[in-house]
């Protein structure tokens, strides 16, 4: 299933936030969204998962989703958005309850997305006992779980602390490598960019337009922390973002 | 080669202290040292005479007064009827009111015209209602129910609109993100997010609820907790009305426990 954004802008009243964005995201690849801070990137990843409606343009789906796909487009938070009051497994269900999976079947479901998380041993721990990032490796076995077409992934390394960012990087490559997804993945963070990114989308501050694409062909598997090549791309996204970013800085906040 | 420093051979002062505080812990039995003694002090201020005995009532009178009435039955004769009262009253109350706080919290319009009708009759004080519930649901006990439901209803519904307020609405999107119905969202996430406002608002309507009987028990009721301490006033037979107000505080004491309890076993998931 392939996702179209066509001529998408947005305002608040008449406080311009985007302008324009058209971009195309294809099966199997992982787009990232870059940008300086308040250039509308999270509240793109809202639009295309229908949270919030733009005031022009429109999301479209080209295709249908896999079979078994419960829930085509699907998030994951910075802040993981876990039910406190639910066990590792409890969480996991919930979003499968909904769809008249409950017993064996979810049983076999959680199962299969704890182990591909390395989470198979925490299944009845609390929300509370976990670390950041076993937090934030549970939002995504939920995320499986439902088996979507795309993920939305809204800066989900950016409340985890650089160690386990790198964990985390390197969990999803490769679940990637064994079973490639569609993902959009918005970041502030350029490394993660480089290291994730498929196609790297970077966007202007506000209002938001997209300023260029940049493609990184070298395949996920092979990109290591710190390869030269990675960093040379990174630098280069950074001359392109920094003036950006720090104009965006100085602005004041008016929402 | 390392060359470690003793306190002595430094010439510096050891940083003073200043952190720690503001964080008060659970003593157990400091409160029930804290009765023991008042009751002790009281005891023997009236034995040894320099508390008359108009003043206060020897504790040892009031629990004898207590065993009297105990073993005569009377106790569980007025105890039923407050009790059955206090159930049916409070139930009524706190279930609408939690219904009525989260449809409060969920639609505009409801709470656009319900909050101010709320903060209208908050202040209220339901005793003075009493009269017209007598003639709604008439002498017996559904004016009772009625006045109860009545009190306890509203620090019920304020306690849980503003629970429901502040239940994260980053996983309310979550549920909306992954498909879930209405429902389910209002039943596995809402709810449960709410509880802990939801419950020490009821630690308060409970209050409430206990105070209310006692109010409704004094007009027209032959049996119950306020018929007897209100009888014991007029009599001017302070025992009686220590053994009255002592069955009181412990129904608080015992209220309070159970929703400890719920807090303990609903809401363990808490950090």
């Amino acid at each position: 299933m392939d996702i179209s954004l066509v001529n998408i802008s947005h305002s608040y009243d008449d406080f311009e936030v985007m302008r324009n964005i058209n971009l195309e995201i294809s099966d199997g690849e992982i787009v990232c969204i870059v940008g300086p801070s308040g250039c509308g990137k999270s509240t793109l990843l809202r639009f295309i998962g229908g949270l919030e409606r733009p005031s022009k343009g429109q999301v479209v789906q080209i295709g249908n989703p896999p079979e078994g796909c419960l829930n085509p487009l699907t998030f994951i938070f910075q802040d993981f958005a876990l039910l406190p009051w639910r066990s590792v497994s409890g969480n996991i269900s919930l979003v499968l309850e909904d769809h008249g999976i409950r017993g064996a079947a979810a049983e076999k479901i959680i199962d299969d997305v704890l182990s591909r998380t390395k989470l198979s041993d925490f299944a009845t721990a609390l929300p509370k006992q976990l670390s950041g990032g076993m937090k934030q490796r549970v939002a995504i076995a939920r995320a499986l779980a439902v088996n979507p077409a795309v993920m939305l992934m809204d800066e989900p390394l950016s409340a985890l602390d650089s160690q386990t960012r790198e964990l985390l990087m390197d969990d999803l490559v490769a679940l990637w490598t064994r079973k490639p997804f569609t993902a959009v993945y918005v970041t502030h963070n350029l490394a993660e960019a480089v290291r994730l990114g498929h196609k790297i989308v970077v966007l202007s501050r506000r209002p938001g337009e997209i300023r260029q694409i940049v493609n990184i062909d070298k395949p996920l598997s092979d990109r290591q922390f710190g390869d030269s090549d990675l960093e040379r791309q990174q630098k280069r996204l950074w001359q392109l973002m920094r003036d950006e970013a720090r104009a965006a800085d100085a602005e004041l906040l008016n929402v | 080669m390392s060359k470690i420093e003793t306190p002595e051979t430094n010439a510096g002062e050891s940083v003073k202290f200043r952190g720690g505080g503001f964080a008060p812990k659970p003593q157990r039995w400091v409160g029930v040292l804290v009765f023991i003694a008042l009751i002790l002090i009281a005891e023997w201020g009236t034995q040894s005479g320099w508390i008359s005995a108009l003043t206060l009532p020897k504790p040892t009178d009031v629990l004898e007064t207590f065993h009297e009435l105990y073993e005569s039955g009377l106790l569980f004769q007025h105890l039923g009827p407050s009790l059955s009262r206090l159930l049916v009253g409070a139930t009524i109350g706190a279930l609408i009111g939690i219904s009525v706080g989260v449809l409060i919290g969920l639609f505009s319009y409801i709470r656009s015209g319900l909050v101010p009708l709320v903060a209208a009759i908050f202040p209220i004080p339901k005793i003075a209602l009493l009269p017209l519930f007598v003639i709604w649901f008439g002498i017996g006990e559904g004016s009772k129910y009625a006045l109860i439901a009545f009190g306890t209803f509203t620090p019920t519904v304020v306690a849980t609109y503003g629970a429901v307020d502040n239940v994260d609405r980053t996983l309310i999107r979550m549920g909306q993100s992954f498909g879930l119905s209405w429902w389910s969202i209002v039943y596995k996430i809402v709810l449960p997010g709410a509880m802990p406002g939801i419950l020490s608002g009821l630690r308060i309507s409970l209050a409430i609820a206990i105070i209310l009987l006692v109010a409704a028990e004094m007009l027209g009721a032959e049996y119950g907790i306020g018929a007897y301490i209100l009888e014991a006033g007029s009599l001017y037979d302070l025992e009686r009305l220590f053994a009255g107000v002592v069955i009181l505080s412990l129904l608080g004491v015992i209220m309070s426990a159970i929703i400890g309890l719920a807090e303990r076993h609903l809401l363990g998931w808490r950090v």
